[in-house]
């Protein structure tokens, strides 16, 4: 796209390209609002979203044998693409909502305005927190299993955390990893029946329960073991690894927008339920940044489908020229 | 024309022996994040030839180079300067933050 055409108003810039963002762009594409989607680098996680750093999925209706994470983007890229989505691939690092068109700016210094905006920023991996983590980020501590499991061949690793893409991560681990430990807070997991029974039943995989890594000591830059802290008696114990995956959750991706945006407690954008808006008029938000409860790839693909509508609609009542959205 | 593929067999001949400071972009075609480096690494190359010879690894196909290195985690950028390590960037990083993390080579 040239920098003329970027820099007249768009009826709908989307934030975001994961399954919300490219949902709604779908939607808004058919419709013929002509969408700008803003698929961000790094600052919120990948290009796609958290899926292109997944391997099978198994959930997403209308797949059968299942589909690998970053082929059921790259899908649902080429068909925003094919209904005249344009792409720009940068990060946002400014977004005006008080202002109409809303303004925003990139990390390269383009500014893009737009009539209608949908926020699908998402949530990127929540970090441990902890002495050690940031110096050996790289050198055996990671958030991405399917990235770096690779590197792990007939070493010792440990897993943090109790959800879904705890269990995922272990399981996929084990494909490397002489021996995976899953170190979790609690006495149960919260992941889902089908995950906890696949984890249970792989003979590479050991539970370590009530147990918080406080400390990640390494050598050299690489890291060689984790301290362990009891969360009953608070007793603390070195445990050797070679590597540490994190997967305890999510932060959302909505730094832009604080001050301006109704957040709730822990940082995710409030909309008007059951639709997709915001507080600010004009503004939507879908996925994975307004969901800490489902935050699953095809609720994100739902709630981005409603964005797009919801959008739509308020296009038609806010300008004369908005066309109808075709559906079905 | 973008970075150029390097192998463990070349390893020394066009990385530890190069009068230039050589960046290699370190990454496997199952890594998702390393997808999004690529191409900005081949600009890089493409903008900066003069200053900064520009090569990558696939770690799949040549783990010793890898392992030599103590790569844990892909996408790793290092950049060698007289065949000993000057810099080392971890992780996916947009164009201008790379940029920045490589000014004093480019």
């Amino acid at each position: 796209m040239s920098d003329a055409e970027m820099t007249q108003t768009h009826d709908v810039v989307i934030i975001g390209s994961g399954p919300a963002g490219l949902t709604a762009a779908v939607y808004a594409a058919r419709a013929n609002l002509e969408p700008i989607v803003i698929e961000g680098m790094v600052e919120g996680g990948p290009t796609g979203g958290q899926l292109t750093l997944t391997t099978e999925v198994e959930n997403y209706p209308g797949f059968p044998e299942g589909i690998m994470g970053p082929q059921l983007i790259m899908d649902m890229r080429a068909q925003a693409e094919r209904f005249g989505t344009r792409f720009v691939t940068e990060d946002v690092v400014k977004a005006d909502l008080e202002t109409k068109p809303v303004r925003l700016e990139t990390a390269s210094g383009k500014e893009i305005f737009a009539n209608s905006l949908i926020i699908a920023t998402g949530a990127k991996p929540r970090r441990l927190e902890v002495p050690g983590e940031d110096e050996l980020w790289g050198g055996g501590v990671s958030a991405c299993a399917t990235c770096d499991g690779f590197f792990f061949k007939d070493k010792h690793v440990v897993v943090v955390g109790g959800g879904d893409s705890a269990m995922e991560e272990a399981t996929f681990l084990t494909k490397f990893a002489s021996k995976v430990s899953v170190v979790h807070r609690r006495s149960e997991l919260r992941a889902s029946k089908i995950m906890q029974e696949r984890a249970f039943k792989n003979d590479k995989i050991e539970f370590i329960w009530n147990a918080t890594i406080s400390e990640i000591k390494g050598d050299n830059g690489q890291v060689t073991s984790v301290v362990l802290e009891d969360t009953e008696s608070g007793d603390t114990r070195d445990f050797a690894a070679e590597g540490v995956f994190l997967a305890i959750g999510h932060i959302p991706n909505t730094w832009l927008f604080e001050g301006q945006l109704d957040l709730d407690d822990e940082g995710y954008l409030l909309v008007d339920e059951p639709t997709t808006r915001t507080n600010v008029p004009g503004v939507f938000a879908c996925g994975d940044v307004m969901d800490h409860i489902y935050r699953q790839a095809v609720t994100a693909a739902g709630t981005g489908c409603m964005a797009a509508i919801d959008a739509e609609r308020y296009l038609a009542e806010h300008t004369d020229a908005a066309p109808d959205m075709p559906r079905g | 024309m973008g970075a150029t593929p390097v192998t463990d067999d070349k390893w020394a001949t066009e990385v530890l022996e190069s009068d230039k400071p050589v960046l290699v972009d370190f990454w496997a075609e199952w890594c998702g994040p390393c997808r999004m480096v690529g191409p900005v690494v081949d600009e890089i190359a493409d903008e900066n030839g003069d200053s900064l010879k520009v090569l990558k690894l696939n770690v799949d196909e040549n783990p010793f180079t890898a392992r030599q290195y103590g790569i844990m985690s892909i996408p790793t950028l290092l950049v060698f300067k007289n065949g000993e390590i000057d810099k080392r960037i971890v992780g996916a990083k947009g164009k201008a933050q790379l940029l920045q993390d490589l000014n004093a080579y480019v």
